[in-house]
């Protein structure tokens, strides 16, 4: 029978139950391919549960770095008996399935095209340990060690990180190693090792680092100078504000009062959530909070207060499968109209399009850095594939001599030396008027902040003339935000080309992946990431330097494409929709059976390649 | 109307208080309110309540949410940051600006509409958290800036002005407030500033969740007969339980008491606030004697009013949250940020 051969390129899948503990020690396992010194990329696909329901975390083992999922399992690790059926039927042919033997399961459950590998795992565990829990628990760390016998990876690996792990708890370090060589002896004993797919030690990994986008934007936080967070729990985002706690408690006490420089606040919901940081933000202090869908549609209202009152918000939004609860923990990038034109009337907000850890960390300090410059919300579109899933990225950045933008706020001495203050007045042509802070002089500079329309110095005013001149000015403030914001970021195709492709977030890796597939194959294609909105003139020039520009999303509505063609004047036929919506990441492999189909086929023959791919 | 501008000249005659200021220097712009609105008295009292305590007007932030009780504090405290939020949603707002900005005080103002019907929630919450501000309901049982529909504080079997009768039971916002944790609870009518003024300068003393519901009728749409918030229903009802005379801890006791009379309480801020009951039965820091006694007078028809209920002792969510002396605020990257050296040693961390 065939088996797949394949050194450091592979994917591996381990069907859980929720709840069984299996998490930390899928974990453990990538970090040990890590440690080896080759790439890989976790995914957690979960349900909407804490206990009984099956999850799977789907591993992809790339030397050459590529961290989308690519589709397919090379060996799948199946404990849970619920979804065997289906995990079987995911094998590519030539794969391994890996399973606990210790009960017997009949001949027809298998697949004839797969090698097998059953070992006893609840036998041995069971035969070590008394305690359900800890066999429960050391069930997961024999198949590990099993794995990493039949994978190659050196128990030596593994015991530095138990080692690093149990610091100071020297029993739990024991019993780990044990369980851990429970699978690897198992392995030598009975059958040959290692398998066709393995691990062999590379030096691909260098100085990057391992964690997801949801800690990086709370750590970005940190170091951007947030002081309140006011949240409400909601999937996939309550790891942000968990994280900033986790963070602040290390980094903001105050050594020697042992007092907080930093509140956080869980609210009621996502209205107070907003309410809170909208107050901070007028008070001066650098807010913000994080949310989904579901709390962007509940937070609109005062999103268009924040507005055009302009208070300084930042709100990070790590999407999920929309509309309505949709699908709670899958992916999506689905609110970027939501966000983008929030609130009734006339809005538009700035939006930050993150791709990775490094740059969730990064724009977490810039988002408040352009809230205060800008005096409007900041919106920071993550999404639950970069938010909720360990990533490598580049390590992060803080340079030292970088001080926090506060942007146009009025000191009472400027104040007292007779400065002319109007809140809502254009001094400077960039549409940024001043601001005071409240308490900052005696008898200058208060004003009454309102939702109302006013005239340039904040008195109340329906006159048609103050009312465009207010609104004129945002629009002037919008168009300074373009350049303000992160920049496009162009891969220019290794041979001169008419067609451009553009994509953001979480869409990077595979995008990454797919150019290099489509180069290979003689399809060459501009690529430009775009980082933010509003949109620099570079963005225009791009679409209309190529003919064809292939425009990939992750929501069945083409949002991005109806943004770029409503603030730019593009012709909306040349931009050709990549879209991928089934609430799994996008693959390179999508990526460019779409664009490949389009070019040699035409746009029917490419819309039938998408294929909605079952997940389980 | 507020486009009229007030006289800026002051009477030279005018007292100033410790801080220098007269009361025309905490006053606001010309009330856009209907005359004889009950709201404006309770303006008024603000000010009042202000001027004696000697703030610096610029001290003080206003917030309030939506209606026309909302758009007071565009008539009082005009040297003072406002802001005007959306509907319900102030208590939310101010408990932001105060994790900002601990050194300012807060006065939240708001409608019946506005805390008991559409932000009923936030208005729970806040006071569960123990914010620290004076809350101020300007309670009239109905919608004004919409010509009259029946609020969540309308009484059931009250008529409207076009003679609908209300079936629904009303919120008792007092009630809530003190079930859910305030640690200052009282109730006025904006018809007795002798009684309101003081009430006001305690909230503004206490340091915690402070809440005044004030009966302030609405007389366009709700002063009518048949209803239990018009003018001359308070007035009939009207019970008070006690009376706070409001000292500084340098004064002297110029009036002898009975025994048993007088409650005096440290506030926060330094002076003392002493209680004189009314009401030999009532006693003032009794949470759930309070409660009783609130709900079984209002059974019968009657308004209790004064110092319901106060803590001492009360703390607020700076304290449950352990945030430093200093304003949030007023930090600055070099306090805030953990630079580059902590940095290198958490990517170590995650390799």
């Amino acid at each position: 029978m065939k088996a797949i051969e394949a050194i450091n390129d592979f994917v591996i899948k381990f069907a859980n139950v929720n709840g069984s503990g299996s998490a930390s020690a899928n974990e453990l396992f990538a970090k040990a391919i890590l440690r080896m010194g080759v790439p890989v990329s976790p995914r957690n696909i979960f349900p909407s549960n804490i206990q009984g329901l099956p999850t799977w975390y789907e591993a992809r083992v790339c030397e050459k770095g590529y961290l989308g999922r690519r589709g397919g399992v090379d060996l799948m690790v199946a404990m849970n008996p619920q979804t065997w059926d289906a995990d079987i039927a995911e094998i590519e042919p030539g794969g391994y399935l890996f399973y606990d033997s210790t009960r017997p399961i009949p001949e027809s459950k298998f697949r004839p095209d797969i090698n097998i590998i059953g070992i006893p795992l609840t036998e041995i565990s069971n035969a070590t340990y008394t305690d359900p829990r800890q066999r429960q628990l050391f069930k997961n760390i024999i198949y590990v060690g099993a794995l990493s016998m039949l994978l190659a990876v050196d128990a030596e690996v593994f015991e530095k990180l138990f080692a690093e792990q149990y610091k100071g708890k020297e029993a739990l370090l024991d019993s780990n190693i044990r369980a851990l060589h429970l699978g690897r002896d198992y392995v030598t004993k009975n059958m040959k090792a290692p398998l066709g797919i393995r691990v062999q030690k590379a030096d691909k990994v260098g100085d990057q680092i391992f964690t997801d986008g949801n800690s990086a934007a709370a750590l970005g936080c940190v170091y951007g100078g947030a002081t309140v967070a006011a949240w409400y729990p909601i999937t996939p985002s309550s790891s942000v504000p968990e994280a900033f706690q986790k963070y602040c408690d290390k980094y903001r006490t105050d050594p020697s009062t042992g007092l907080n420089r930093f509140a956080i606040v869980q609210a009621e919901d996502e209205l107070a959530s907003i309410g809170m940081v909208v107050g901070a933000g007028w008070n001066g202090a650098r807010a913000f909070t994080a949310t989904s869908g579901p709390g962007i549609s509940l937070m609109a209202e005062f999103i268009g207060l924040a507005y055009f009152a302009e208070i300084p918000v930042t709100i990070i939004n790590v999407q999920r499968g929309g509309p309505s609860t949709g699908m709670p923990t899958r992916t999506q990038q689905s609110d970027l109209l939501a966000c983008a034109y929030a609130s009734h009337g006339d809005t538009k907000h700035v939006m930050l399009l993150p791709e990775d850890p490094y740059e969730c960390f990064e724009f977490g300090a810039v988002a408040l850095d352009l809230a205060d410059r800008l005096q409007t919300p900041i919106f920071f579109m993550t999404d639950l594939d970069i938010g909720m899933n360990q990533r490598l990225s580049k390590p992060f950045v803080w340079d030292d001599a970088r001080t926090y933008d506060r942007g146009k706020v009025m000191t009472a001495e400027e104040l007292e030396a007779g400065k002319d203050f109007g809140r809502y007045k254009d001094v400077d042509g960039d549409g940024i008027a001043w601001r005071t802070l409240p308490g900052t002089h005696p008898t200058k500079g208060a004003y009454f902040t309102r939702g109302t329309t006013r005239d340039p110095y904040a008195r109340y005013s329906e006159r048609g003339p103050d009312y465009i001149y207010n609104m004129e000015r945002l629009l002037r403030k919008f168009a300074t935000a373009a350049d303000m914001v992160p920049q496009p970021v162009f891969d220019k195709a290794p041979k001169k080309t008419k067609l451009g492709v553009i994509y953001f977030g979480s869409t990077s890796p595979a995008m990454k992946e797919g150019l290099d597939i489509l180069n290979a194959e003689g399809i060459h294609l501009d690529a430009m990431r775009l980082r933010a909105f509003p949109f620099p003139a570079s963005v225009e020039a791009f679409i209309a330097e190529h003919e064809q520009v292939y425009l990939v999303e992750q929501n069945r509505d083409a949002q991005m494409h109806s943004i770029l063609v409503n603030e730019l004047s593009i012709d909306p036929a040349k931009m050709i929709k990549v879209l991928h919506y089934d609430g799994t990441p996008i693959t390179a492999r999508f990526i460019t059976d779409y664009i490949r189909t389009y070019l040699e086929a035409g746009a029917s023959a490419a819309s039938k390649t998408k294929k909605q791919k079952e997940v389980a | 109307m507020t486009y009229i501008t007030k006289p800026a000249l002051h009477h030279p005659s005018l007292t100033q208080n410790k801080v220098g200021y007269t009361r025309r220097d905490y006053e606001g712009r010309v009330s856009t309110l209907c005359a004889g609105c009950g709201h404006d008295s309770i303006s008024a009292a603000i000010v009042q309540a202000c001027w004696e305590l000697d703030i610096e007007p610029h001290r003080v932030a206003k917030l309030s949410g939506i209606g026309c009780s909302s758009k007071t504090p565009d008539y009082f405290l005009g040297a003072s940051h406002g802001f005007n939020t959306v509907h319900g949603r102030m208590p939310s707002v101010l408990t932001g600006a105060n994790l900002a900005n601990r050194e300012l005080i807060y006065l939240g103002v708001s409608g019946d509409g506005d805390s008991a019907s559409i932000g009923l929630g936030q208005f729970a919450n806040a006071m569960r958290r123990g914010v620290s501000m004076a809350y101020i309901v300007e309670n009239n049982g109905v919608y004004g800036l919409t010509k009259g529909q029946f609020s969540a504080t309308a009484d059931k079997g009250s008529k409207s002005k076009k003679g609908v009768v209300n079936n629904d039971s009303p919120i008792d916002l007092v009630g809530l407030a003190l079930q859910l944790g305030a640690t200052y609870v009282g109730r006025s009518f904006s018809g007795d500033k002798d009684q309101l003024v003081p009430l006001i300068k305690g909230a503004i003393g206490h340091g915690g969740a402070a809440f005044i519901d004030v009966i302030s009728p609405c007389i366009a749409f709700n002063n009518h007969s048949g209803s239990t918030k018009s003018y001359d229903y308070v007035r009939e009802h009207n019970e008070a339980v006690s009376r706070i005379d409001f000292f500084t801890s340098r004064d002297e006791i110029v009036t002898q008491y009975e025994p048993g009379e007088v409650v005096e309480v440290e506030q926060h801020d330094g002076k003392t606030l002493r209680l004189r009951k009314l009401h030999n039965d009532y006693d003032p820091s009794d949470r759930y004697g309070a409660l009783s006694y609130i709900n079984e007078h209002q059974a019968r028809g009657e308004v209790v009013t004064g110092l319901l209920y106060l803590d001492p002792d009360a703390t607020d969510l700076h304290a449950s949250l352990n945030t430093s002396d200093t304003p949030l605020a007023a930090f600055d990257s070099k306090q805030l940020c953990p630079g580059s050296d902590a940095l290198k040693k958490l990517n170590a961390s995650l390799r």
